[in-house]
């Protein structure tokens, strides 16, 4: 019993010492504050990779859900972009972000992409931001799916008989409609995506999870940095919930 | 101007149409009438192929649609669709749902498209709710502007697909009195109702079809006053 006392009388004492030490001290706070220029930076970047990439497996993966009529070749190239999109999900999905982007650093950058003059030199943040995108992508692709799906089809039917194109109906009717569905799920994909950003550092990436750890490294103690990048994250989670909350009533207001 | 060919449609394993041919003139107004599940919104929507017709053919000014398939979204744009749940855009306002497809497929310039569309909801009595989303309007507000934006393309033909059964019972008048306007002035239509007053009084032709077929058809007298089919008289026994 004493000696446990003991111990938290040593690490209250010591408290003051270890943020000092963690955060002042030789200006340590910059490697959470860099780390943390760099986590938005990459969750962006992810996050403009992750919706293009979703929108269009999306719709790929639609092509399988209409009535399917027309010209045999149209229709095989229907499939096959379904099946793709559905392969691609699957695959994405059953696999861990970390390996993915593992992979795409170490095989596919470094073996081959390496190799091929003129993507020598791809930025690091660029190879993780495709691969924090790719992996988002999949998760997106559903999201925006059945938002998709959730537009009344009594809509589609509208424009078509107008005489429109089924991309133009797709675009101007079904897609804005469908942006206010998917909306909540998708401010939560990005809420995901910022967490997900906190293994860059296995590429070498200093983020803000690898500014916490160089700092402990440095003072040969974790304690305040984790849990300071811990609050960090935090912060940045709730703001952003608070901010697609407040997009959200927005738009439900002109229903 | 419209001629409807063997027309057979499947869902599944269920025939629904089987084998339906008819011919729509110029400046007909046709109304369709018969019991529920007898294929009568079915047929109606094969004829500007928002259900692919399983056999058979579809021709629209001579046009066949089932071997012009690529052609299909030229072809509709000479077909108006009104819907019983009225389908508006609810992203949109009124003006927007009425200029949409003329400014998208190029057949307007914006300010054309605006002053087309102001005419036409003028005709339908609505001109002075342009700017308004559609939620703020009634049930009958809302299919009126339907058929403003259905009459935005300049169609040959407008077909209806049970327009007011959706309505509360007194909004329907203000819909089938712009419907009757319409008639009046030529318009060619084609009409799946329940409305037998409509029917009897703005129908020129009567197609009553049970069973996936087209079992009676006629003008209002013939087929109100002198029904030859027992089928038709038990129908109208129960309806009128």
């Amino acid at each position: 019993m004493e000696a446990i006392w003991h111990s938290f009388e040593n690490l209250a004492s010591s408290f003051g010492d270890m943020i000092f030490l963690a955060l002042i001290k030789d200006d340590a706070y910059q490697y959470l504050w860099r780390g943390l220029r760099t986590s938005l930076l990459l969750t962006l970047l992810a996050a403009v990779v992750g919706v293009v990439l979703g929108l269009l497996l999306a719709i790929a993966k639609l092509q399988d859900v209409d009535s399917l009529t027309g010209n045999r070749f149209v229709v095989g190239l229907r499939r096959l972009l379904a099946g793709f999109a559905n392969g691609y999900i699957s695959v994405v999905r059953g696999t861990p972000a970390v390996v993915q982007l593992l992979v795409l650093y170490f095989v596919i950058y470094s073996q081959v992409l390496k190799k091929i003059p003129g993507f020598g030199s791809i930025p690091d943040m660029v190879i993780a931001g495709i691969a924090f995108g790719i992996n988002s992508g999949a998760y997106v692709a559903e999201i925006i799916r059945a938002g998709i799906m959730a537009v009344d089809r009594g809509q589609t039917e509208a424009g078509r008989s107008l005489g429109l194109s089924a991309g133009t109906t797709m675009a101007f009717i079904v897609i804005p409609q469908a942006v206010k569905n998917v909306l909540p799920a998708l401010g939560n994909e990005f809420i995901v995506l910022l967490k997900e950003t906190s293994v860059a550092g296995y590429i070498g990436i200093a983020d803000l999870t690898k500014g916490a750890q160089t700092i402990g490294g440095n003072i040969y103690n974790f304690t305040v940095p984790l849990l300071c990048a811990a609050y960090v994250y935090f912060l940045m989670t709730t703001v952003l919930s608070t901010g697609i909350g407040a997009l959200e009533r927005r738009l439900h207001k002109s229903d | 101007m419209i001629e409807v060919k063997n027309l057979h449609k499947y869902f599944g394993e269920l025939e629904v149409l089987k084998g339906i041919d008819a011919h729509i003139e110029k400046g007909d107004c046709v109304c369709v009438i018969g019991p529920s599940g007898g294929g009568k919104s079915t047929f109606l929507r094969c004829i500007n192929l928002l259900e692919m017709p399983t056999k058979g053919d579809i021709l629209i000014e001579g046009v066949s649609a089932m071997q012009n398939l690529r052609q299909l979204d030229k072809l509709r744009q000479k077909v108006g669709m009104v819907f019983q749940q009225f389908n508006l855009f609810p992203h949109m306002t009124v003006l927007e749902n009425v200029t949409l497809a003329p400014v998208k497929l190029k057949k307007m310039t914006k300010a054309e498209a605006a002053e087309h569309a102001m005419e036409l909801l003028d005709r339908v009595g609505l001109a002075e709710k342009a700017d308004v989303y559609p939620n703020r309007l009634s049930g009958g507000q809302k299919q009126r502007v339907a058929i403003a934006r259905a009459l935005a393309m300049n169609p040959d033909v407008l077909l209806f697909d049970e327009p007011t059964s959706a309505l509360d019972p007194e909004m329907v008048g203000e819909v089938l009195e712009v419907m009757k306007g319409l008639a009046l002035n030529n318009a060619t239509m084609v009409v799946v109702t329940h409305e037998m007053g409509f029917a009897r009084e703005v129908g020129n032709r009567i197609f009553f079809i049970d069973g996936g077929v087209i079992s009676e058809e006629g003008t209002p007298d013939d087929i109100f006053n002198h029904p030859q089919k027992p089928r038709t008289r038990e129908f109208l026994s129960k309806v009128l």
